[in-house]
């Protein structure tokens, strides 16, 4: 008999798993259930994109492609940028394509924590940061952000958990799932700590292009002084509805960009080669489809907050992303408690806010990827269950 | 403008509500109410009515397509003749067509005998229709922007991932 147990890696073995497994095993299992659980488009890649990847099929594009991806791939990502963000990278230095938005945020964190550097991050956030950091070798260090700040991350709170042993801040806006956005001005304060503090910082604006607010998406690297210390992670997945291609990318500092390329080549090789043919149709002419899913996203997201307020699920307004994350403190329950009872009762599948840190406790994460006609009966059964409470 | 998208949301869930409508469109509920009322008096919104698959009940239904090539009148042309065809019960709907034929006219009855019938009592004998031809449907999968048949439905398969 071989002890796996002992012989395993102790760090990963160490690393508690997801809480929102279980309720998509529940829903799984049950049939009828209404789910407003996923944390992906509904919208399909569209037609013209998934076509060039064809394309480049039956021309038998099947090979690797450099490392860093495509140039043509690369300098469309600048390009795209620049556009939208006002942001500016060199394609052949400062751009790297990587496995979707998640391998680049592996790779800035292995490439630039060392063991027991402090890594900050806010939460409630998407699972992987904590995890990714404890692989590092770096030490966590959470940031409860709350509804009182509209999930927005303070100069205060972030001065408050600087130490000499703080590397990296980890800035997941617009948020998962929150639906937090920080706009210039709030940005503008979190930067002058990062100066003050000579930090670095791993911007997560992987939702950039569902921004609701009138400003629009601001990013972190666009302000004076932040684009030399900050890498900046983005990709395609939600974008461009393509979460299946699995493609993303990171811009940032030539040397940090380098030590990651490092990385990435021995263990990625390159990202996969018809994603990125398809990938450089989506930025070439993919600028309409994209304002035409944030446009239909924003009236769901109108529709679901306004849903949930009559239902006395008390909601800040989300500004970003696909979420709405409504409080059930009203109810009594706790966050699992509350999903728990709803999927076993009336079938609807939410996921609690107890999974994206302890600070999610007391709050739901509803998702609106789905038709209005979805939505709709999603909230009459919600209703009927906080009825029946 | 920004109530043109009324009639998109509407054509594709014409059950949601003006209140509804409304949040969604960041507009009020009395804006949103008036411009439908003005859509269904101008004749924009022609109607409401329930996509039905007949062939998933007991009620027996048959329906053809039928191009009709029409010599047509000299002030009128194929409209006085579309007009007539058009108020046929039977006749479900009109259309007049670029190439081979003139127009194509949609029939639905009981039994493809009710249709064969129709065509060969009522349509090919109005004065000015030259041919007629006959396509009968065979299985209906998708009308009015909706897929009919289940297996060929759409299956939502997101979620199965763990960290998303």
């Amino acid at each position: 008999m071989i002890e796996y147990d002992k012989l395993v890696n102790s760090t990963v073995k160490a690393i508690k798993p997801s809480g929102i497994r279980r309720f998509f095993d529940i829903a799984h299992e049950m049939e009828d259930v209404i789910s407003l659980s996923v944390g992906e488009p509904d919208f399909h890649t569209p037609w013209h994109i998934r076509e060039a990847g064809i394309a480049s099929l039956e021309k038998g594009r099947t090979r690797y492609t450099p490392n860093r991806g495509f140039i043509q791939l690369r300098q469309e990502i600048a390009r795209f940028l620049s556009r939208h963000y006002q942001v500016e990278y060199e394609p052949e230095s400062q751009v790297l394509v990587t496995v979707g938005g998640s391998e680049a945020i592996d790779l800035c964190v292995r490439s630039l924590v060392n063991p027991g550097d402090e890594v900050l991050i806010p939460e409630p956030s998407f699972v992987c940061y904590v995890p990714i950091t404890q692989m590092a070798g770096g030490v966590p260090v959470v940031i409860e952000t709350g509804p009182e700040n509209g999930f927005k991350l303070t100069a205060e709170q972030l001065e408050s958990k600087i130490t000499d042993k703080t590397k990296l801040l980890i800035l997941p806006y617009p948020n998962n799932p929150t639906g937090a956005v920080m706009g210039r001005e709030d940005l503008e304060a979190v930067a002058q700590v990062v100066e003050r503090h000579n930090l670095l910082v791993l911007s997560d604006e992987i939702y950039a292009a569902l921004t609701y607010t009138r400003e629009g998406h601001v990013s972190f690297a666009s302000l004076p002084g932040m684009g030399e210390r900050t890498v900046l992670v983005n990709g395609f997945s939600k974008a461009h509805s393509m979460t299946g291609w699995r493609l993303g990318y990171a811009a940032g500092p030539r040397e940090i960009v380098s030590l990651m390329t490092k990385l990435h080549q021995f263990a990625i090789m390159s990202a996969p080669t018809t994603s990125q043919y398809a990938a450089i149709e989506a930025l070439k002419n993919g600028d309409e489809d994209m304002a035409y899913m944030r446009g239909q996203y924003d009236m769901r997201r109108r529709l679901i907050v306004d849903g949930l307020n009559q239902l006395g699920l008390r909601c800040f307004e989300p500004e970003g992303a696909f979420y709405v994350f409504p409080s059930v403190r009203s109810t009594g329950l706790t966050s699992e408690e509350f999903c728990e009872k709803l999927i076993y009762q009336k079938r609807v599948a939410v996921v609690p806010g107890s999974a994206f840190g302890a600070s999610g406790e007391g709050f739901v994460r509803i998702s609106y990827c789905y038709s209005t006609k979805h939505i709709v009966e999603a909230l009459e059964r919600m209703k009927a269950f906080l009825e029946e409470l | 403008m920004a109530m043109e998208q009324i009639l998109e949301l509407l054509q594709d869930d014409a059950q949601l509500t003006p209140g509804q409508l409304a949040v969604m469109l960041a507009e009020s509920e009395e804006a949103v109410a008036k411009a439908i009322a003005q859509y269904e008096r101008d004749g924009v919104i022609r109607g409401y009515h329930a996509l039905v698959n007949w062939e998933r009940t007991e009620t027996q239904k048959a329906s053809a397509l039928i191009e009709l090539r029409i010599t047509p009148k000299k002030d009128t042309g194929f409209d006085e003749i579309a007009g007539r065809i058009m108020n046929f019960p039977e006749v479900e709907s009109v259309y007049l067509m670029s190439g081979g034929y003139d127009l194509a006219v949609t029939v639905t009855g009981r039994t493809m005998q009710d249709v064969a019938m129709f065509v060969q009592k009522r349509l090919a004998t109005l004065d000015g229709v030259l041919s007629t031809a006959t396509h009968f449907v065979l299985t209906k999968y998708k009308d009015g922007g909706v897929i009919f048949q289940s297996e060929y439905e759409e299956i939502d398969e997101r979620g199965s991932n763990l960290c998303d």
